[in-house]
């Protein structure tokens, strides 16, 4: 086999969901109503791009956060709270003088970092299912949340928030631009450290990572610890977006399922050691494209959960083409 | 070279009366094991004669409840994997330690792989894999392949290219070579052989006596959990040690076959130009009434192939398949194992395909009857215990109770296991896939025994090993495959080491036709 196919063979599921996302994307563009009136200008595609743009970002850092845990053969049901907690928190926090903000800002990630790795400890030392642990600690961090925030309000520093759901060089959409960077400095070295690695092994196959003698224990509360972060920038960028924070438990909720569904869309395997953050980060941009093309569409928005949900079928149904071809019935079960 | 080698090399790690018990069970009593550079040291014994725990103790899977070990005349103690690794301690086990969604290299520099600025340098990688792979003997394995892809042969490959990526000082290989292909254990001898040459001090656990005979300097002799002796190698003949092994004397491995008159009856079984993907071709084959074929060759030429066609789990055969002479179409094992065809298959991997190992060993032996023993949906209780007793009695499976996981027993009675479930359906053809891999001497003479029997008793054997000796010692016939073909049949005397890796390697020999005796 040429080392190219190898690449390919490594990268397909990252691949498909590029390809879906880029289908869906385009079916979105070619039909937004901005776009039909004026044709693909750059300003028009621009400006669709950012706020499109601006309502995936959410969902790609709450499904990158999702990813850590499922690539580990865990899962994270408190991703959605953590993502409200940080942004009722950011609501008080990130306001007043740059440096107050800056403050308010590590703060807020700092707070991320402890609830990831306060699930990392029950389920590590405590052996407790990461299922069960965190629907308890997801339920725990909205309360922390509705004692922040009773009632919806709170402000943040809007020139902050302006810069970075804004465009860079009056194009790029800058929230994608801080999610590049979030990759960069989260996934990357993650991903090609020994720790990241264990987080793999373990997921694939827990006994054989113990009998190679790597560092299980750690690697999964890295995996947990940072899951909390990426949520907790999640919420960050609510706040920005929103202005406000709020204690929404539909929203968490659905934040949190939605996480699974994108995880799933892009090629991460539910049963661990398979899959990466891109890929998960391209299956929430998919997501959320399924949802916005019924606007294009100008369908009744009631329709919005049902079309979702036949949509997200039939995508994550083209994953499972390649069991058509399988010769080996067995080939079924791995 | 006794003298030399002795000269040169010294005492490297001592172990001092381990103890360890699991529950009431004395897994290993008082346990001396003194290691030396740059030997060859057997450990000998059935399975549950102890040597897993002594080999879990060195590799610190598990702490010993009693006594110590020496490495260098200074006491250590090692509280996980991690801690016997950094001490140069490498163990191959049999229960594989790769992982199956990550590549080949990412798996051989597991434990320390090669950074930079913190982040695992893929080039350097790649490169120390390909260096151990070629170390290993198997430079044929690409790098960047998923371990999962792998047949389980080439994965034991990989598994002691890992090992050897660590400069172990001591190499410990559990059933390594049980895995392993003809052609695969000649290269991984050399290997070892070039290894202790190079100092190091290796254990060979394995059950394959031959294999022993060719590689150990010295051999030590385990019975429930203790020592009975060290001796070394070639003092002792295989029968006496294989009498310190199983406690009682030892009479012949295999039971005697009986003659077969040539008969015009319509075989049970019966192939005509059997095809899939390239990867099987044209095979045409019966297997008569109480007859036991064999399938030789070397490994992955279609054999394995060959019994999942067989049994309904490959997609897209061509050829026809007759059962008593009519053709029969077998979409799947449920169709595979219904009454008018009686198929059963005793699979290569029983932790995966044969067993559910947290399930009891009642569950697992009821699953295959469960439509036979219930009434309107409900299970006769009364029923499934007679049947679950009658075969535990059969196969003299050792248990502590019916009640307890399968998954608690010993490979040989989780073999035994496997095989119990498929007998309770009565069977007339059984498809046997490299069934005594890893498992100990006293229950393959049972094994052997037992196919006999069932044989004798009517049913059509079709039986894939990779151990010679097996295919010698239990088939009537030997069909050898090469390349998805088969390209000779032995019979009766015909059926001879020589003339089986002759026609394994796919030589032209002398056409030895035996006649059937």
């Amino acid at each position: 086999m040429k080392e190219w196919r190898y690449l390919i063979a490594e990268q397909r599921s990252t691949l498909l969901a590029i390809g879906i996302f880029a289908l869906m994307f385009f079916i979105y563009l070619v039909n937004h109503p901005a776009i039909e009136g004026n044709g693909f200008t750059a300003t028009a595609v621009s400006n669709v791009s950012q706020t499109a743009a601006n309502k995936a970002v959410l969902l790609a850092f709450v499904a990158m956060a999702q990813t850590l845990v499922v690539i580990t053969a865990g899962i994270d049901l408190s991703v959605g709270m953590i993502f409200i907690l940080t942004n009722c928190l950011a609501s008080w926090l990130v306001v007043g003088t740059p440096l107050e903000t800056a403050f308010g800002v590590v703060v807020v990630l700092g707070v991320g970092l402890l609830c990831g790795a306060l699930n990392g400890l029950i389920v590590i030392v405590g052996r407790l299912q990461p299922i069960v642990a965190t629907i308890a600690t997801g339920s725990i961090y909205f309360g922390l949340a509705l004692m922040l925030r009773p009632y919806p309000g709170g402000s943040v520093n809007e020139d902050l928030a302006d810069a970075l759901t804004g465009r860079l060089f009056g194009f790029i959409p800058s929230s994608l631009v801080a999610l590049a960077v979030v990759v960069l400095v989260i996934w990357v070295p993650f991903s090609r450290s020994l720790l990241g690695r264990t987080a793999y092994a373990s997921g694939s196959s827990e006994a054989a990572a113990y009998m190679s003698g790597v560092p299980i224990g750690k690697a999964k509360f890295l995996a947990y610890t940072l899951a909390g972060l990426l949520a907790s920038i999640g919420g960050l960028f609510l706040t920005f977006f929103t202005y406000t924070g709020e204690a929404a438990l539909a929203s968490g909720n659905a934040y949190t399922l939605f996480s699974i569904a994108a995880v799933v869309l892009g090629g991460v395997s539910l049963f661990g050691g398979k899959g990466s953050a891109i890929g998960a980060i391209f299956g929430a941009l998919a997501f959320r494209t399924i949802g916005d093309l019924l606007f294009v569409f100008d369908f009744d928005p009631l329709w919005q959960p049902l079309f979702q949900g036949v949509v997200l079928l039939v995508a994550v149904s083209l994953g499972a083409f390649a069991l058509f071809r399988v010769r080996n019935r067995l080939e079924w079960f791995q | 070279m006794e003298a030399e080698s002795e000269g040169r090399t010294g005492l490297l790690f001592r172990m001092e009366g381990i103890s360890k018990r699991y529950g009431g069970v004395r897994a290993l009593e008082n346990a001396d094991l003194p290691v030396t550079a740059g030997r060859i040291h057997a450990i000998l014994g059935e399975n549950g004669a102890g040597k897993s725990t002594l080999i879990k103790v060195m590799a610190g899977v598990v702490a010993p409840d009693e006594g110590r070990m020496l490495m260098d005349g200074r006491e250590v103690r090692f509280s996980s994997p991690a801690d016997a690794n950094a001490a140069g301690i490498a163990c191959i086990f049999q229960e594989l330690s790769l992982i199956p969604d990550l590549s080949v290299a990412d798996n051989i520099a597991i434990s320390d792989p090669p950074r930079r600025f913190g982040l695992i340098d893929r080039r350097a990688q790649r490169r120390i894999a390909e260096e151990a792979l070629a170390r290993a003997g198997a430079s044929d394995i690409h790098p960047r392949t998923l371990v999962k892809d792998l047949p389980l042969s080439r994965r034991q490959m990989v598994e002691i290219a890992k090992a050897l990526a660590r400069n172990p000082r001591i190499l410990i290989l559990d059933e390594a070579t049980s895995a392993l292909t003809a052609t695969d254990v000649t290269k991984v001898f050399s290997v070892l052989k070039r290894l202790r040459a190079e100092g190091l001090a290796l254990l060979y656990i394995s059950h394959r006596m031959h294999e022993i005979a060719e590689l150990a300097d010295e051999c030590t002799v385990f019975r429930n959990g203790r020592k009975v002796a060290t001796y070394q190698a070639g003092t002792r003949t295989d029968t006496e040690v294989i009498e310190m092994m199983i406690g009682r004397e030892y009479s012949n491995v295999f039971p005697p076959k009986p003659a077969r008159a040539a008969t015009a009856e319509t075989p049970p079984l019966e192939l005509k130009k059997l095809g899939w993907t390239g990867r099987l071709r044209d095979i045409s084959l019966t297997v008569g009434r109480g007859e036991v074929v064999g399938l030789g060759g070397l490994d992955g030429q279609g054999q394995r192939e060959l019994l999942l066609a067989l049994f309904g789990v490959l997609r897209g055969c061509t050829g026809e398949v007759l059962v008593d002479g009519k053709p029969v179409s077998i979409s799947s094992p449920a169709a595979a194992r219904k009454r008018g065809v009686g198929m059963a298959l005793i699979p290569e991997d029983r932790k995966t395909e044969g067993l559910m190992l947290p399930m009891t060993v009642r569950e697992n032996l009821s699953f295959a009857v469960l439509d036979r023993i219930s009434r309107a949906g409900i299970i006769d209780h009364a029923e499934e215990n007679r049947l679950i007793d009658e075969m535990v009695k059969l196969l003299a499976i050792k248990t502590a109770g019916v009640d307890i996981p399968v998954g608690a027993l010993s490979g040989g009675n989780q073999q035994k296991v496997v095989i119990a479930k498929w007998l309770m359906r009565q069977p007339r053809i059984i498809l046997l896939n490299d069934p005594t891999r890893g498992i100990d001497v006293g229950t393959k003479q049972e094994l052997y025994q037992l196919l006999r029997r069932l044989a004798d008793a009517g049913a059509s054997i079709l039986f894939y090993s990779t151990d010679y000796d097996e295919l010698i010692g239990c088939c009537d016939r030997v069909l050898v495959l090469y390349d998805g073909r088969v390209v000779r049949t032995l019979e009766g005397d015909g059926i001879t080491e020589h003339a089986l890796i002759a026609s394994a390697l796919n030589i032209d020999g002398p056409t030895s036709k035996g006649e059937a005796a």
